[in-house]
C-alpha cells in the first residue's frame, strides 16, 4: 500500500468503515499517515435490537456513538468527526449544501486520499448519496490540486459496470485490528459473528478471502 | 422493551389522549432488502415528530398486536408489534421486532419532541 501524506474516510454509518475498509485505515496508520474519519450518521434507524433485546430505537443511537468511538479507537484513527445527519436522509438533503460541507470537510483535513462509497454502486441510499457529495465537492477543487478518490462499491452490478476494483489491498498482517473493529460494532454484528464463529476457527477460505482483501474502484472524474 | 402487556400499553395510550403529542411512526424491511433478495419487494415508511392530538387510542390483537390512534382529522395505525417499553422520558416506545430481535414496525408517543 502507498503511504499517503493524510487519510480521510467519508461514510454515513458507524460500521461503513469496519467491514471493507479497516484492514487499510489500520494499515495506513501504521504507516504514520494521520486518518480523519467523517461518519454523518449515528445509524439511528439500524434494526437489530438484539435477541434478546437489548435496546430500542431511542437509545440505539447512544449505543452505536458508543461503539463508533471504540472502533476508532481500536483502529487508531486520531480524528474522528461525528456529522450529525439523520440515517436514511442523506439522500433527501439539498444536493448543493451536501457537497459544501463535504468540500468544507476536505479543504480543512486537506487529504491526499480519500475513500468513500462509489455513487450508484453501494447498495443503500446513503452510502450512494455520500458518496455523490464527496464526488461533487473533489471536483470543485482544481484538476491539480485534486485528492485521489478511492470508493467501495458491493452492488450487486459493480463488477459489470465498473469492471474489476483496480486497487486490492491484502490486509492479512492487520486483520485482527480488523475483526476487533468488526466487533466493536457490537449491536450490529454480534449475531453475524455467532453465525461465522465456526468458520473463522477453521479459518474458512472463503471467508478469509473476505476478510483479508479489501477492494477499491479509484474514482475516474469526467469533469 | 418487554413483551407487550394489553392493559399496561392501554393505560399509557389512554394517558396521552386528547393532548398535543409528538409521534414516530416507522415500518422497515431494512435497506438490504432488495440487495440480499433481488425477488424482494422492499416497502416502508417514516414520520417523526409529527404533532398530533387523538380522542381515542386502542391496542388490539392477540399477538402481534396492532395499535391505532383516531386524531382529529384522520388515523394513525401500526400492526406487528410485539415489544413495549415507557421510557425514563415517560415516553411509550412500541414495536414490532421478527424472530432475530430485528425491529420491523414501530410506534412511539411522547410530549417531548423526539431527539
Amino acid at each position: 500500500m502507498e503511504k499517503e501524506r493524510q487519510l480521510l474516510v467519508v461514510f454515513p454509518h458507524p460500521d461503513d468503515e469496519a467491514f471493507g475498509v479497516s484492514g487499510t485505515i489500520a494499515t495506513h496508520v501504521q504507516n504514520g499517515t494521520p486518518v480523519t474519519y467523517a461518519c454523518l450518521t449515528l445509524g439511528e434507524m439500524g434494526r437489530n435490537m438484539g435477541n434478546p433485546l437489548f435496546t430500542n430505537r431511542e437509545n440505539l443511537p447512544k449505543i452505536r456513538k458508543t461503539e463508533l468511538t471504540e472502533a476508532a479507537r481500536v483502529l487508531g484513527i486520531q480524528d474522528l468527526r461525528m456529522l450529525g445527519f439523520r440515517d436514511k436522509t442523506i439522500e433527501f438533503e439539498d444536493e448543493d449544501k451536501l457537497a459544501n460541507t463535504m468540500l468544507a470537510l476536505i479543504e480543512d483535513v486537506n487529504p491526499s486520499l480519500i475513500i468513500t462509497f462509489y455513487p450508484g454502486y453501494s447498495v443503500h441510499p446513503d452510502h450512494d448519496a455520500t458518496g455523490a457529495a464527496v464526488v461533487r465537492a473533489v471536483e470543485m477543487i482544481p484538476v491539480a490540486s485534486r485528492p485521489t478518490l478511492h470508493c467501495v462499491a458491493f452492488s450487486n452490478n459493480c463488477v459489470e459496470e465498473l469492471g474489476e476494483a483496480d486497487i486490492i489491498n491484502n490486509i492479512t498482517p492487520v486483520a485482527n485490528t480488523k475483526l476487533a473493529a468488526i466487533k466493536a460494532h457490537r449491536s450490529q454484528t454480534e449475531q453475524m459473528f455467532t453465525d461465522m464463529e465456526e468458520k473463522l476457527k477453521n479459518q474458512d477460505p472463503q471467508i478469509m478471502v473476505w476478510i483479508n482483501n479489501e477492494r477499491f474502484w479509484t474514482y475516474k472524474f469526467t469533469k | 422493551m418487554e413483551s407487550i402487556d394489553v392493559k399496561s400499553v392501554q393505560e399509557t395510550i389512554n394517558s396521552f389522549a386528547n393532548q398535543d403529542v409528538y409521534l414516530h411512526l416507522e415500518t422497515t424491511n431494512g435497506a438490504y432488502a432488495s440487495h440480499n433478495d433481488q425477488s424482494f419487494f422492499s416497502a416502508g415508511a417514516y414520520i417523526r415528530n409529527a404533532l398530533v392530538r387523538y380522542e381515542l387510542g386502542k391496542i388490539t390483537g392477540n399477538g402481534p398486536y396492532r395499535a391505532g390512534l383516531k386524531i382529529n382529522l384522520g388515523w394513525v395505525y401500526a400492526e406487528g408489534l410485539t415489544h413495549f417499553e415507557v421510557d425514563e422520558q415517560g415516553r411509550l416506545l412500541l414495536a414490532g421486532h421478527d424472530q432475530k430481535g430485528k425491529l420491523a414496525v414501530a410506534l412511539e408517543l411522547s410530549r417531548t419532541p423526539f431527539e
